[in-house]
């Protein structure tokens, strides 16, 4: 196919479904993977095209644990054969990898690449596959079918892998520090999904796919060639170990009960409930923070300018500014994930068990949509004018940065901020579509 | 390897005026930022001075420019605001080898950072048309981010002094202060 689809409707038989819809998963397993050469890499592709998860295919309603979500990093297109020119056409970002980015987004410190775990910051890692499944039995039965299929493939193995799982109770998503969470998505336009009240309008397709008008105009400055790049998003994996013990520790120091919530919420934006801090700034609110028509129906420049309800440096503010920022349409962002270890039991002392969040999140460029994120919202200490602060959730936190809490008549402010969570890997990944993934299957058969 | 640090430095003062003698690369230390190295904050904020020639014949277009940012000022005073700037000069000037631009900018925002939301402003003003009037200015501007990215760096000419009367202070903190001054005067004025 030549030329560009000026109006650009959703080719949904060729988008990976991962970005478009979310599957009711309760376990999933991440695998990253290196390829010996690359006839064993396309190799291995090629008996996966057929299992990969097509936005046509998968819904929101039902989990199909035959579908596989594919990614592969720069040193991973690399490593099937795209040639040279190609590979030049892709983002400086992308071409360098995250490990190589930390300064930019600011994971230094013990956030630094030289401390990741699962190779993931070794150039070797080449791709990412994903499997989602109803329930870890069923994501078990899943794990073993594709160690069965990596035996066989030659010349392609497992760097390191995360087995996921929805922490209970079931009935709505949340993490380890028990704050709920998937409250604030970007719809796109053209899938016929009516935004939430707050979640302001539809965004162009282009801003997470590539190929398709964004909000700026035509799609322009893809990579090369188009069979590659036409219906493929970009995303950024980031793995959060959460430190659950000294996190409540921290809000044991602050009072009783109420206070402790109250101290949850400042750092968050939101209670734990998901009720954001804007509409009920006093008191928890589980019927708002449930209802998806109301808890993300605010603002902040008109609602609370000074922070008074939600502190200016609190996650969600940074995460999303809302209207105290401009361009906001050219800055939003698909985030996928889960949790990974078990819970720990409210009451008990830090076990020293690995568990946290593993996050992706979907753009059309990495440098202007998650790096803007990361180094001007999440670890710029002068955000809002701040001085000395980072995004108290998942910030770069080494013991010395502050947090202000608007107040009247005086300001709170802690100062020496624990780190609460330690991101213990990341990568960038292109899924492409999979018109590319059969391109990418087939290189060096006379392409 | 800096890291985004502070970006006030721990001894600022603003009751001691202070000067800053910058080396040739315009930073002190390599700070890698998205689009290229970051130079550091002075007692003169952040700021920028791109020169370039002007294609010939353009003088009176860039000239006209002048009153067009005047009256899209009047017209939204907060215009542009989201650059948080505290001056601009724009200059024409020929000392032997052609005519030359020059724009220079005062600011709050670190140039790496807010790039995007500039440029996408200076398109929405039509700043960004005065560009076209100089040599080497990318044709594809109006898609190719990076291009407009490359060129501002590229004929960026970085300050080896700056010097603050009121060191580090933003444009913000200045006005929060008089309108506290004015303020503070109607009340005294009241308790007359």
């Amino acid at each position: 196919m030549n030329g560009r689809t000026e109006h650009g409707a959703l080719e949904l038989e060729d988008i990976q479904h991962f970005l478009m819809s979310r599957p009711p998963a309760r376990a999933a397993r991440y695998e990253f993977l290196t390829f010996r050469s690359p006839a064993y890499g396309r190799a291995w592709l090629m008996g996966l095209i057929d299992k990969v998860g097509t936005a046509k295919a998968v819904g929101s309603n039902q989990v199909d644990s035959r579908w596989v979500t594919i990614g592969f990093t720069w040193n991973g297109l690399q490593a099937l054969g795209v040639d040279e020119a190609s590979l030049a056409t892709f983002p400086e970002e992308y071409r360098q990898g995250m490990a190589a980015r930390a300064e930019i987004l600011g994971t230094t410190g013990a956030n630094h690449p030289d401390h990741w775990v699962g190779n993931l910051a070794t150039p070797n890692l080449h791709a990412i596959a994903i499997l989602f499944a109803r329930d870890v039995a069923e994501r078990e039965r899943c794990r073993q079918e594709h160690e069965r299929y990596l035996v066989q493939c030659a010349g392609v193995e497992l760097l390191s892998s995360l087995d996921l799982e929805a922490l209970p109770p079931f009935d709505y998503a949340h993490e380890h520090f028990g704050y709920r969470d998937r409250l604030s998505q970007p719809v796109i336009e053209g899938t016929g999904v009516e935004p939430t009240p707050g979640s302001g309008p539809p965004i162009k397709p282009g801003e997470f796919f590539l190929g398709y008008p964004d909000e700026e105009g035509p799609a322009a400055g893809m990579p090369q060639p188009e069979i590659l790049f036409r219906n493929g998003s970009y995303v950024a994996y980031l793995m959060m170990k959460e430190h659950v013990g000294a996190f409540r520790d921290f809000l044991r120091e602050h009072g009783e009960t109420p206070e402790q919530e109250l101290m949850a919420a400042k750092l968050m934006g939101r209670w734990r409930s998901g009720a954001p801090l804007v509409l009920t700034p006093d008191k928890d609110d589980p019927s708002l923070g449930a209802d998806l028509q109301r808890n993300n129906a605010f603002t902040y420049g008109d609602m609370d300018p000074h922070g008074y309800a939600c502190p200016l440096g609190a996650h969600i503010r940074r995460m999303n500014p809302r209207d105290t920022a401009v361009n906001m349409n050219r800055r939003k962002m698909i985030r996928r994930g889960g949790t990974y270890g078990p819970p720990l039991p409210e009451g008990a002392p830090e076990d020293g068990i690995e568990r946290g969040i593993a996050a992706f999140v979907g753009c059309a460029s990495l440098v202007r949509q998650f790096e803007f994120a990361m180094n001007v919202w999440a670890n710029d200490p002068n955000f809002h004018e701040l001085g000395k602060e980072r995004d108290p959730i998942f910030g770069t936190q080494d013991g010395t940065l502050d947090m202000t809490i608007p107040k009247r008549p005086i300001r709170k402010k802690i100062r020496g901020l624990p780190a609460f969570t330690t991101i213990r890997g990341g990568a960038y990944f292109f899924l492409p579509g999979i018109r590319a993934l059969r391109y990418l299957a087939s290189l060096g058969d006379g392409h | 390897m800096a890291t985004p640090g502070p970006a006030r430095p721990k001894e600022s003062d603003w009751t001691k005026p202070a000067a800053m003698a910058i080396p040739k690369e315009g930073y002190f230390a390599f700070a890698q930022g998205r689009y290229g190295p970051i130079f550091p904050k002075t007692p003169a904020c952040h700021g920028f001075s791109v020169v370039a020639k002007v294609k010939a014949g353009r003088e009176q277009a860039v000239r006209d420019y002048g009153k067009s940012i005047e009256e899209a000022v009047k017209n939204d005073p907060s215009v542009l605001a989201p650059l948080k700037l505290h001056y601009l000069r724009w200059i024409l000037f020929d000392v032997g080898s052609g005519l030359h631009f020059m724009y220079q900018g005062i600011f709050d925002t670190d140039f790496d950072k807010y790039l995007e939301d500039a440029v996408a402003l200076f398109v929405k003003t039509g700043i960004t048309t005065v560009f076209v009037n100089l040599e080497r200015w990318p044709d594809d501007w109006k898609t190719n981010l990076s291009a407009v990215v490359k060129f501002f760096r590229e004929h960026q000419c970085p300050s080896f002094l700056e010097y603050g009367e009121y060191p580090y202070v933003t444009a913000d903190e200045i006005k929060k202060a008089l309108k506290l001054k004015s303020a503070f005067a109607d009340m005294l004025d009241l308790m007359q």
